[in-house]
């Protein structure tokens, strides 16, 4: 790379989000703010059943109220030939039995699958009427068991959700060399098991979502703006399966987009609804989604309950390790759901370790619950969970220190690359560096002192520590496609330079919240020598955008950044032919940096801005060699996962008498690769450790026997909040990505991967003196106590001795 | 929510008036809790009678032994009025732990106390304190008024138009939080005043009560130990996904402990 002439705005600068100015004044344009001439409302009625029968469906008296334009049910919605909502994910599982994939209906067709499956949709002139009438539509139902859990779905005799997915299965599948692994578990000093279930989230983005139908009768265009972070992917899921219009009739935009952690990745029946009864009644249809509706219709995350055996010999090495997961999949496949338990999770259960003999089993199972997806870390803080969960109690059944045998298995950097048993192939990493510095920042040395002066004060004190990676910057195209993908999972750039030498970068990445703005145009700054102000970075948009695969799995810099790199080399090149004529030398003698296309060892040089002047006004320019223009496209398809990892320690107090937990103190340090913008990768890592935290603490997800969501409001479904939320000590050690031009890994979910087990295996080092060997998530007041209460048989345990 | 009609009176006469003409009419005055339910659908009153307006409402004065509150008082004026922090303390400090910033500078006494939320803050104060809740036609004692859960001993029609509570020798709050709703969990408000000792708790059962056992052992020995192993019976308390009813009684004796110790 070269050196940037603004070394306030380059690469390593913690220059200011350019994009919160709009976004903190509340200026920003999110799609609620939006409202088209003529735009009707839409609700949505939703089942208040798990799992009934659909015996008929009345709205005449619906169709009847005020203001209301029209009525849809399943019925309509198959009169005019829609699809169903597509999944974007096959996997096939053991002796090459392909997924069951049963029809995941716009409206309920027939039975309703969890509480909040849409049944029937009001137009209408206002949300108000339109919300009237659906109270005024009759729905007959018979009730079915509900299934709401997978041991009801998988109990012998169960009911069936769909009719084509025998025992509620979606696939059983595995990873690994099961003969391999049983022959290094005949072999163990000791064997270590482990159960735990990973609780279900839901992701709860600040802005809820919604989605604006627009319809032009005389192009025949159909417009749909929505809170995606990938609107190149609605355009084409929906377009070609759902409503079956083509993609140059069809155009998405995503506008600002108030946070999504996965939960805005999928292609959801709303979208489609809107943008087909727009066209229908010839006027734009808006639906915006209320804050308890988002709990029964938003992708939940999670909800893996898992059993696994980890084989030692005598040291502690890890000889062999067996996982068997049990994955949620809710009541349909969403978009991303049957890669989250296996290719985004069981693929990483080799860890930061060395463990040679790896075998992974994976079923997915239909329950009468919303569809579970990815939620920020999609699969990878589920292993990694069980991981660092796992390590942590085989150390106390070793007898063996926590930090000992983690250092005794790590992975060395000079093993790199490394080939796990579990398909992936590790390029770089330091897991030594990031524990040492750990550590350090937490005074890992002087914690015992810390935890007798808490005793003192009736506190129990405890530290845990994880040393965790995770795969990211997804994916290489070939290699999802072998795994069931039905798409590729490459990255886009187009970069118009302006006469002038401002600079329009053009991505099919998608910014809602990560700073893309900022960091985006700090690599252009840096690699063209362009000031900050003069890069503008759009997305979010398929009418401006080239066809690109959207934000998700830490992905954006990694895959869409190397794609700007990719566009600006064209750039460049092109610059040096331009200049090399106008300066009368040889291509080859004309070097680019700080801006200046420069004759090698002279001081004869043209500034950018002059080169892209003399693109488009051609006059002086070689016109029979290159064409006019300073504009170029690059596709980047990675060459494999990055891999950020780390070190996380938290330490917690323990108040015995309510069973509360605080943390008191978090150090995480991590290695992302290159940082581009310090600021923005802190404030990235410390939002995904309070969502850790979260999880680990507080958030959990709670159906009933009958298929009831109990946590269906932040009045049950805590959040967790800014005085539950230590200063962190966040800090990086870098290695960098050996396969992408910019070295970079993602810092986009990190803090939620690798935070959860440093949290619990605090938790449960605090509780030492009860004999507690695990706590599952979340760690509740209420859990706490009742722990402590029953290894006490007294409510008030003695706080010191 | 549903249509309804809407109305600011400027008196108290005229506010008494609306809701006896229209028994569907709802009065509203921060609104934190209903109008979340009417967003929600969950009530469809014809008519709102906003008491925002009406300046006998109002106002926080010392008579005698006792400060009186207007029922339009917010939680933020009780949390920092200079009467109240001398007088009452920990009455302030119980209002600066209600809700957040935006719900302090909305939500009222009167409202909290007339909704009777069993996880509301107040009614524990109330009984503890001993105060008389007065309404446009009597006076209740705080023993009287908190019925049940959501249900107060006020007919309907009837309004509360303010709270006295007898100045303490000495007083303390604790409580534990819900972890979603931020709501007491448990709360404990204690109390040695002109009346003798009271122990009033929210949030544990299905609405505020007096623990009485804890009070005569405080009356006996003011402090934390006096009621450290009194044991709250877990029979009627509530249990949700929360907290257990055995968890809440923990919470009794270990929020009055708590509180005591801060009231000293």
């Amino acid at each position: 790379m070269n050196v940037t002439t603004h070394p306030s705005e380059g690469i390593g600068a913690s220059v200011r989000r350019r994009e919160d100015l709009r976004f903190l004044s509340g200026r920003g344009q999110y799609t609620d703010d939006l409202n088209r001439p003529g735009q009707l409302h839409a609700w949505i009625l939703r089942s208040p059943y798990a799992h009934a029968r659909i015996d008929g469906i009345d709205t005449a008296a619906a169709a009847a109220m005020p203001g209301v334009q029209a009525v849809y049910t399943a019925a309509d919605i198959e009169a005019a030939g829609l699809g169903g909502i597509p999944c974007g994910w096959q996997v096939t599982g053991k002796g090459g039995q392909v997924m069951a994939e049963p029809m995941h209906p716009v409206l309920a067709s027939g039975k309703v699958r969890h509480v909040g499956d849409p049944v029937a949709v009001v137009v209408a002139e206002t949300r108000n009427q339109a919300r009237d009438a659906a109270e005024a539509i009759a729905v007959s139902y018979t009730p079915l068991p509900a299934l709401s859990t997978m041991a009801a779905a998988l109990a012998p005799g169960a009911p069936l959700l769909h009719d084509d997915a025998p025992g509620n299965v979606c696939f059983d599948w595995e990873i690994g060399d099961a003969a391999a692994t049983d022959a290094a578990f005949a072999t163990a000093h000791k064997v270590v098991r482990f159960e735990t279930t990973n609780n279900r989230l839901v992701p709860n983005a600040m802005e809820p979502r919604a989605a604006i139908g627009d319809y032009d009768p005389h192009s025949g265009e159909h417009t749909l703006y929505t809170t995606s972070q990938n609107p190149h992917v609605i355009r084409l899921l929906m377009g070609a399966f759902v409503l079956k219009v083509p993609e140059h009739r069809l155009r998405v935009v995503a506008p600002d987009v108030g946070g999504g952690f996965g939960s805005k990745i999928y292609h959801y029946a709303e979208e489609a609804i809107v943008t087909w009864s727009a066209a229908q009644l010839k006027r734009p249809v808006k639906w915006t989604c209320e804050r308890s509706e988002a709990f029964l219709s938003d992708a939940h995350g999670r909800d893996h309950v898992t059993t696994a055996e980890l084989a030692l010999d005598r040291e502690g090495k890890f000889l062999g390790l067996r996982v068997s997961t049990l994955a949620n999949m809710g009541a349909y496949l969403s978009t991303f759901a049957p890669a989250v338990p296996t290719y985004l999770s069981a693929t990483l259960l080799a860890g930061v370790y060395t463990t040679p003999a790896i075998h992974g089993q994976v079923k997915a199972v239909f329950t009468s619950t919303v569809p579970v997806d990815a939620y920020r870390g999609a699969g990878r803080p589920e292993t990694t969970y069980l991981l660092e969960r796992l390590v942590d109690v085989a150390a106390r059944e070793m007898g063996m220190d926590r930090i000992e045998i983690r250092r005794k298995n790590f992975i060395r950097p000079d093993q790199f690359p490394y080939q796990t048993p579990v398909a992936l192939q590790y390029d770089s990493g330091d897991y030594e560096a990031t524990l040492r510095e750990a550590l350090r920042g937490a005074d890992y040395a002087g914690f015992e002192a810390r935890r007798a002066e808490a005793k003192a004060r009736g506190r129990l004190r405890g530290i845990g520590v994880s040393t965790y990676l995770e795969a990211c910057g997804i994916a290489p195209s070939k290699l999802v496609g072998q795994l069931g993908a039905r798409a590729g999972l490459y990255e886009v750039a187009n970069i118009r330079v302006h006469p002038t030498g401002s600079v329009s970068v053009f991505t099919g990445t998608h910014s809602h919240g990560q700073g893309h703005e900022t960091t985006f145009a700090q690599l252009v700054s840096e690699q063209l020598g362009v000031p900050l102000s003069q890069v503008e970075i759009v997305h979010g948009d398929t009418g401006k955008i080239p066809f690109g695969m959207g934000t998700y799995g830490s992905r954006s810099l990694a895959v869409g950044g190397s794609a700007m790199v990719k566009a600006m080399d064209k750039i460049i090149a092109k610059g040096r032919k331009i200049a090399a004529h106008l300066l009368e030398a040889s291509v080859e003698d004309i070097e680019f940096s700080n801006g200046q296309f420069r004759v090698a060892g002279t001081d004869r040089a043209k500034a950018f801005a002059e080169i892209s002047m003399a693109a488009y006004v051609p006059h002086n320019y070689p016109i029979e060699e290159i064409e006019p223009g300073l504009e170029e496209t690059a596709f980047y398809d990675p060459k494999n996962f990055t891999y950020p990892g780390g070190c996380h320690i938290c330490e917690v107090e323990i108040d015995p008498e309510t069973g509360e937990v605080a943390v008191v103190a978090f150090t995480a340090c991590d290695d992302v690769g290159r940082v581009i913008n310090p600021m923005i990768v802190e404030g990235q890592i410390q939002g995904g450790l309070a969502q850790g935290i979260g999880q680990a603490l507080i958030e959990n997800t709670v159906y009933d026997a009958e298929g009831q969501l109990l946590s269906a409001s932040f009045n049950d479904y805590a959040m967790p909040r800014a005085t539950q939320i230590p200063s962190f000590g966040v800090s990086t050690s870098t290695t960098l990505c050996t396969h992408n031009p910019l070295g970079v890994k993602g810092c986009g979910e990190v803090g939620a991967i690798g935070s959860p087990p440093a949290v619990i295996n605090a938790v449960v080092d605090a509780l030492r003196d009860y004999g507690v060997t695990h706590v599952e998530m979340p760690a509740t007041p209420l859990k706490i106590w009742s722990i402590i209460h029953a290894k006490d048989g007294a409510a008030l345990p003695a706080a010191a001795e | 929510m549903y249509d309804f009609a809407y109305h600011k009176p400027s008196s108290l006469a005229d506010a008494v008036k609306l809701l006896a003409e229209d028994p569907d009419a709802k009065p509203i005055s921060g609104g934190m809790t209903l109008l979340p339910a009417l967003k929600h659908r969950l009530n469809m009153p014809t008519a709102l009678i906003d008491l925002s307006g009406i300046a006998e409402l109002r106002g926080i004065k010392r008579e005698g032994d006792a400060i009186v509150i207007g029922a339009m008082v917010k939680h933020f004026e009780v949390a920092t009025d200079p009467q109240i922090m001398a007088a009452i303390p920990a009455l302030a400090r119980m209002a600066a732990t209600i809700g957040d910033t935006q719900v302090r500078n909305r939500g009222t006494i009167g409202g909290s106390l007339a909704n009777n939320d069993p996880a509301a803050d107040y009614p524990a104060a109330a009984l503890a304190l001993g105060a008389t809740l007065i309404t446009d036609r009597r006076q209740i004692p705080a023993d009287d008024f908190f019925v049940g859960m959501f249900t107060t001993a006020m007919e309907p029609g009837e309004l509360l138009i303010g709270v006295s509570f007898p100045i303490p020798e000495k007083a303390g709050y604790a409580k534990l939080r819900n972890p979603a709703s931020r709501y007491s969990m448990t709360g404990v408000f204690v109390a040695k005043g002109p009346k003798g000792v009271g122990v009033g708790v929210n949030g544990a059962a299905s609405c505020a009560f007096r623990q009485k056992e804890m009070e005569a052992a405080l009356a006996a020995n003011w402090s934390p130990e006096a009621v450290a192993n009194i044991r709250q019976p877990a029979n009627d308390l509530n249990s949700d996904i929360h907290g257990s009813a055995e968890y809440r009684a923990n919470l009794v004796t270990v929020m009055a402990k708590r509180a005591v110790a801060d009231a000293g």
